[in-house]
C-alpha cells in the first residue's frame, strides 16, 4: 500500500534522488557508537536538533493558550499550565527544553572544538554554528520574559539595562527592543512576543538549514 | 530615423557608439530597477514600523504635583509619594512613585530616586543602625551619603538619580523621570 504510494509519487515526481540526498548517507565507522562507544560525542549536534524539533512543536501548541498582553499573559500562562490537559507537560516539555538545548548544544561546541573539527574546509560551518549559539541565546532570553512574572519582569530590566549601557547607541538599541526609552510594559511584550515566536525561530531554521546543507556537502570530519 | 541606428559595416566605429547600451543590458537594468522598487516598497514600511519607538521623541511629560507643602521640607529626607497617569502605547496606568525631599547643607533642595543604582532595589534612609545617615540598600548592602553619593567599596557604581523640581504655590512639584548625576 505503501509501497504503492511512493511509486505513484515517485513516477511523476521523480522523488527518489531527493530522498537519496536527504537521507541516504554512508555514517562513517568512527561516529557510530555501535562501534566505538566513545563516538557518543558525535551525538550532540544530533541531540540539539531533536530538542530544537521539540522546542518548535511545543512552542507552537503553547501559542494556542498563551496571550502576549501584560495584563492577561500571566493568567493564561497559569491557566494552560493548571486547566489544561497536559498543559503541564506542553509547558514542561518548552521549559526544560530551553535548558537542555543550551548544554547540548555546547557539549556538541565542545567535541567541535577539542576535535579540530572546525578547521578548513569546516571554517565557514563553524561560523554559522556560532550565529546558531546567539540565535538561541536570543531565543531564551526573549522567551523568558512571555510568563510575565516577577522573574522574568526583573531579568528582562536587567538585561536591558545591559542593552543600554552600550557606548553611543545603547540608548536606542534598548528602546528598539523594549518598546519606550523608560518603561518595561505592554510593548516590551509584544516585541519580546514577536522577536521569540517568528524572528528568532525563522533566523534559527535557515542558519540550521544552511549548518545541514554544508554537513552533507563536507562530510563528517575525519577520525583523530 | 536618426543616422546612428543605420546599419554599419563590421569593424567600423562611430563616435556616437562609445557607451552604447544592448537591449539585453537595457532591460536588466530595468528589470533591476523595478524589482529594487518594489522590494524596497515592500521592506521599507515594515522597517519603519518596526524602529518607531526608537524615532519617536521622547516624552518626558509634565511636571507632577506631588501635594507635599515645600514648608514640611526639613534637613531630614522626607519619603515623597505621588501618583502620575503613564502612557504605555495602548495600555494607561497610574504610576505611583517616591522621591527622598530635603534641603541639603547649602539649603539647596535635593529629590533622590529610591532606586538602587547597583541592581534597582529601593534604598532606605537611615534603616541600618550601624550607618546611620546614610541611604541603605538592603539587597546587597549598597550604602549612599546624604546627598545620593555611593559609598565606595559599597556595590553602587554612582550616585542616586535625582528628580527636577518646581515649588508653585508652596507645593512640591517632580519630574516623572529621574536624571543620572555626572557619569555613570
Amino acid at each position: 500500500m505503501l509501497n504503492k504510494l511512493y511509486d505513484w509519487l515517485d513516477e511523476r515526481l521523480d522523488i527518489t534522488p531527493i530522498w537519496r540526498d536527504i537521507a541516504d548517507h554512508e555514517v562513517p565507522e568512527h561516529v557510530n557508537p555501535a562501534h566505538h562507544f566513545s563516538a557518543f560525542v558525535y551525538c550532540f549536534g544530533g541531540l540539539t536538533f531533536f530538542v530544537v524539533v521539540i522546542q518548535v512543536l511545543s512552542g507552537m501548541f503553547l501559542t494556542m493558550y498563551y496571550v502576549p498582553d501584560i495584563q492577561r499573559a500571566w493568567e493564561s500562562v497559569k491557566y494552560l499550565q493548571n486547566n489544561v490537559a497536559f498543559g503541564q507537560i506542553v509547558r514542561g516539555m518548552h521549559h526544560w527544553g530551553a535548558s537542555i538545548v543550551i548544554v547540548m548544544m555546547f557539549l556538541h561546541t565542545l567535541r567541535v572544538f577539542f576535535q579540530g573539527a572546525y578547521k578548513k574546509p569546516r571554517e565557514f560551518n563553524w561560523i554559522v554554528g556560532v550565529l546558531i549559539f546567539f540565535v538561541m541565546l536570543a531565543l531564551g532570553l526573549t522567551g523568558y520574559l512571555l510568563p510575565w512574572d516577577q522573574k522574568a519582569y526583573f531579568a528582562t530590566k536587567v538585561t536591558l539595562d545591559i542593552v543600554g549601557s552600550v557606548p553611543f547607541i545603547g540608548e536606542t538599541l534598548r528602546t528598539l527592543l523594549s518598546g519606550d526609552p523608560y518603561i518595561v510594559g505592554a510593548q516590551t511584550l509584544t516585541r519580546f512576543f514577536a522577536i521569540h515566536v517568528f524572528f528568532l525561530p525563522a533566523a534559527l531554521l535557515l542558519l540550521i538549514g544552511l549548518h545541514f546543507i554544508m554537513i552533507r556537502r563536507q562530510g563528517i570530519s575525519g577520525p583523530l | 530615423m536618426s543616422e546612428e541606428q543605420l546599419p554599419k559595416k563590421e569593424g567600423e566605429i562611430s563616435s556616437s557608439d562609445k557607451q552604447q547600451v544592448t537591449r539585453r543590458q537595457f532591460l536588466s537594468y530595468t528589470i533591476m530597477g523595478v524589482g529594487g522598487f518594489m522590494a524596497a516598497a515592500t521592506v521599507m514600511p515594515m522597517l519603519r514600523f518596526a524602529v518607531d519607538p526608537a524615532l519617536k521623541a521622547k516624552e518626558e511629560g509634565d511636571m507632577v504635583n506631588t501635594n507635599f507643602p515645600v514648608k514640611d521640607i526639613t534637613k531630614e529626607p522626607q519619603l515623597v509619594t505621588y501618583e502620575f497617569e503613564q502612557e504605555d502605547g495602548w495600555y494607561k496606568s497610574t504610576v505611583k512613585q517616591t522621591a527622598w525631599v530635603f534641603y541639603d547643607d547649602k539649603g539647596e533642595l535635593v529629590a533622590l530616586s529610591p532606586v538602587c543604582k547597583h541592581l534597582g532595589c529601593t534604598v532606605n534612609w537611615n534603616q541600618k543602625k550601624e550607618e546611620p545617615n546614610r541611604f541603605f540598600c538592603p539587597c546587597h548592602n549598597g550604602l549612599y551619603e546624604k546627598d545620593g553619593t555611593n559609598v565606595p567599596g559599597t556595590p553602587p557604581r554612582g550616585p542616586l538619580d535625582r528628580y527636577d523640581y518646581e515649588i508653585r504655590d508652596g507645593i512640591l512639584y517632580l519630574s516623572r523621570r529621574a536624571k543620572a548625576v555626572g557619569g555613570a
